[in-house]
Parts: structure tokens; sequence; C-alpha cells
């Protein structure tokens, strides 16, 4: 693999950028493999990325219907935070917001990790308990959070607007050490980290089946023929009830549409994440100027990555209402991604009925902050069949009881 | 933009009118039932990419639940009926199944 450095840059400046190579190779399907992860997202290349890394497999093939990172990856406002109630989501999502931070030199790729802070607005008094029940938590979890109050919301957000008429900003859930990262880069680093280990990406090719012999996995059909596999993974968010009805069983998920928009350019004006869960909406500014802006998800099934008009209304009502001074920015671009809803909002990486077949899914509006540990985990479990990360995050824990119950705790806002 | 027709009080609706219920046909299981049958109500969903038969609510209408039936692909209304029903009537299956050659009415949950 050809390394990315500051000296790489200025050899290729002298020769018109002549000599760069492709990322990772795009190479036809072989026969049989000992892992096919179905889905080159941000989770399914983790899962390959640290199945190589930390197991040593190295025969792994990923397949994808589109093209690499270009769905719900691809689609999200880039948030990585670890603020949450429950200790297992805290574990996973705080490895998860650990390895961001050394992702760079670790895949040497760019992914612009900005540890700018999350701030999670508390704007009832429901929230002010809820939020300061959740940094007590955190306290115990060993992740940095802090409740503030409203004048130190008002220093690290000069733009915010504390004394609104409909919802005061009370305090905040402040995270220093969440932000956000680059998300295409994040998919295109660990793509190429797979590929220099040998690993087929397998781009425009769609699953038509999982074959099964005997109650166990024996491959998958695809657009480009069939392929044989000792293990497969499913890491396809938004469809996994299709895969899932493929393999032979159903799952607790529903696929709804979540949406988000972005402004025009401006000047910097805001140098931290905001969310305010009690009014549907977050914001952050990229580094390009933008305003980036996610909205509630709908409330009906829904799989045409579009989102209803009424719900961006509302969001962005919410917001002018949060920081005045946005009032008459236009925006530039509006899309939706279908995400997967568990009933518990919490996500499900987990063995299945069919023997060999793991499926990481139910990662709702959250998934991005996540890819990291998500794929550590996946990876892990299916390596070693447990994985200490991912165990309470079983398929069956709706069938005894075993919620992790984040609805109450992160709403629907990530 | 969703409209339907209600089937209550007959008026036609836009999405802002109405509060989607999810998944209809659900068989509510009891004390007795298995966890498997109890896992299956509250949790386990159809979750169909296609025909998709669902509750909704006319909040800001006549107050009703009735039933729809939509495509979760196209956002196609297929049509609407009233929710004291297991099955949705035969002249909406017949539609449907006009509409996408080839589906057929399973017995859902």
């Amino acid at each position: 693999m050809q390394r990315y450095s500051a000296f790489a840059l200025a050899r290729e400046a002298m020769r018109f950028h002549s000599g760069w190579e492709r990322a990772w190779r795009s190479p036809e399907p072989k026969r049989k493999y000992d892992v096919v992860i179905v889905g080159a997202g941000g989770h399914g290349l983790a899962t390959a990325y640290w199945l190589g890394k930390n197991h040593g497999i190295t025969n792994v093939a990923v397949i994808e219907k589109g093209w690499l990172g270009g769905g719900n990856t691809g689609r999200n406002t880039t948030i990585i935070r670890s603020n949450y109630l429950q200790d297992p989501s805290a574990a996973i999502y705080e490895k998860s917001r650990s390895l961001y931070e050394t992702m760079s030199q670790d895949l040497n790729m760019n992914v612009m990790f900005s540890p700018r802070g999350v701030m999670m607005l508390a704007q009832t008094q429901h929230e002010i308990r809820g939020y300061q029940r959740t940094a007590h938590a955190n306290a115990l979890q060993g992740v940095d959070t802090e409740f503030i109050g409203p004048e130190r919301v008002k220093e690290l957000c000069p733009i915010i607007r504390i004394d609104g008429p409909r919802y005061p900003v009370l305090g905040a859930l402040w995270q220093p050490r969440a932000g956000t990262a680059r998300h295409d880069a994040v998919a295109w680093g660990y793509a190429r980290a797979c590929s220099d280990m040998g690993m087929d990406i397998i781009q425009k090719c769609e699953v038509t089946g999982i074959r099964r012999e005997g109650g166990k996995v024996a491959g998958v059909d695809t657009t480009k023929g069939p392929i044989d596999c000792d293990k497969l993974g499913i890491v396809v968010a938004g469809h996994s009830g299709h895969l899932a009805d493929m393999a032979g069983f159903r799952l607790p998920i529903e696929s709804v549409a979540l949406q988000a928009l972005v402004s025009e350019p401006i000047k910097p004006c805001m140098d931290v994440v905001v969310m305010a869960n009690t009014v549907h909406g977050y914001m952050s500014q990229s580094d390009k100027g933008e305003m980036v802006i996610g909205g509630g998800a709908d409330g009906y099934n829904n799989y045409t990555q579009r989102g209803s008009f009424h719900h961006a209304e509302e969001t962005v009502r919410a917001l002018v209402e949060t920081f005045p001074v946005i009032s008459r920015l236009k925006m530039l671009r509006w899309w939706g991604g279908i995400v997967d809803m568990t009933g518990d909002r919490s996500p499900i990486i987990s063995k299945t009925p069919v023997e060999n077949v793991f499926i990481n899914c139910g990662w709702g509006t959250g998934g991005f902050k996540a890819i990291p540990g998500s794929g550590w985990a996946m990876a892990e479990l299916m390596a070693k069949g447990t994985s200490s990360l991912a165990d309470s995050f079983s398929l069956d824990r709706f069938r005894e009881g075993r919620f992790i119950d984040e609805s109450v705790a992160a709403g629907v806002a990530h | 933009m969703l409209i339907f027709t209600c089937p209550c009080c007959g008026e036609r609706a836009d999405e802002t009118e109405l509060s989607p219920g999810g998944e209809a046909h659900i068989e509510r299981q009891s004390v007795e039932s298995s966890d498997e049958a109890f896992e299956g109500y509250l949790f386990i969903r159809e979750n169909p990419r296609g025909v998709h038969f669902e509750r909704w609510r006319h909040a800001y209408g006549c107050g009703k639940w009735f039933n729809a039936a939509r495509c979760t692909v196209t956002l196609e209304v297929f049509g609407t009926y009233p929710a004291q029903t297991m099955r949705p009537p035969q002249d909406l299956l017949d539609h449907i199944s006009q509409r996408r050659p080839g589906w057929t009415w399973r017995d859902l949950a």
C-alpha cells in the first residue's frame, strides 16, 4: 500500500499527481471465502478490518449492492459521542470513540476526527434530571461528561439563545471529547486497509439468496454468481429485515427514514455540536462552513431514502427558535437514509438461528459514531463466538426481557 | 406526502393530520402465551420492502383508528379500511394483487 504522508503529497505535487494508485482493488469474487460480510458500509468494513487486524482472518470478502459507503455511512451527520446511560451502551460507544481518536494514524487516512465537544441541551425539568442521571452514570462508567448550566452553554456556543420563549435552555450534558469526523474517509480508510490485507471488496454485487445446508450457512447467491463461505456477517442496516428473510429468520426491527440537511457555507460561528432532543433537532458546522442539521425519524416504515417535508420543517423551526442567527440561511441539500430501529433503540450484534450467520444491525439513528467499536465487537464475535462488548446486544434479549433501554435515555436524536 | 381517506369519517387527510400506529393485524398475546409468542407480539415486525398494512389514527380529525395498505418503496397508498377486522377486505387485496402482480396476502404474525 502506498502510504499517505506530507512527503508523498510533495512528491506527487512535483509530478502532477500522476503517481497516486487506487486506494483499493476491485476484484471479481472468488468461489469461496472463510468469511463473507454483506454490506460495505462503515460497520461492514470495520468488521472486516478488525477480523484481519485482531484475529488474523484475511480470506474475507465484503460485498456491496451499491457503492462503498453509499448508504447510511454517507448520509449521517457525522456526530461521535458516547454519553449513554446503560452500561453495555457506554462500553461499546466509548470503545468506539476512543478508536476514533487514533483512527487516522491506524488507517494512514485522515478521517478528520475533530473532538470539538457535544452538548445535549436540557430544555425541560425532565431533561435536567435525565441528563444529570446520565452524567452520574457516565462518571461510574469512566466516560468523561458533565452537566453544565445555561451560562456555560452560552459561553461554549455564543450563537445559542438560552432564554427562548417555548423551551429555554436550562443546562446541558457536555462531553468535551466527543465530536465529528469525515464520514466518507472512515469508509475509504477501512476499505483501503482491508484491501491491503488481501481482502476483496466487491461493489455492485447484490445478494439474492442465502444458501443453507443442515441449519448452517453454505454461501450466498449474488448477481455476480454464487460465493461459498464458512461464516456470514450481515451488516446492512435498513435492509437487515430483507436479508434476514432470505436466511429464514425474522428481526425485531422496523425501517424508517431519518433525514438531514445542510445549509450554504458561512463563516465559522459554532465550534461545538449542539443537540436539542426535546424539539428534535441538532446542528454542527462542517469544515467547509455548512451548517449540518439532523432531524427526528419519521414515524412510519419507509424504504425510499427520502424524508417527509413536514419533518424537515419541524426540525428547522425548532432550530431557528434555538439559533435565531440561522433564520435567513438557505438550505443546499436535503436527504434521507433508512435506519433500522429496534424496540429498545439499542443495536443487535448477535449470532442468529442459522449457524455461522451473524448479524450486526439495529443501530437506528446513531450508527456512525459506533463504526470502529461495532466492527471490533462483531469481528470478535465472528472469530471467537463470544465478545464482552457484544454479548449484551444479542438477539435473544427481546425474548428474555434483557432490554438495553436507551429509548428513554437517547430519544430520537443521535 | 401520504394522503389517506379516513374510512371512519370519509375525509381525505394528509399525514400531518394523522398519527402512525405501526404494523396492523398483530395478534394480542396474554400471560398464558409462550415467550416466543410474546416476543412476536411485542417486537418482531414484518417490516416489508413493499406492501405493508399499518394502523393510523386520524388524530386531528375524527380521532379514530383505521388501517391502511401502503407500499413502503414507492409510498403508493392502496386503500384504507376500518380497524375492526383481522383480515383486509377482499376487494383491497384484489386491488393490491393487480397493482403488484405476484403479491399475495399472507397471514401475518
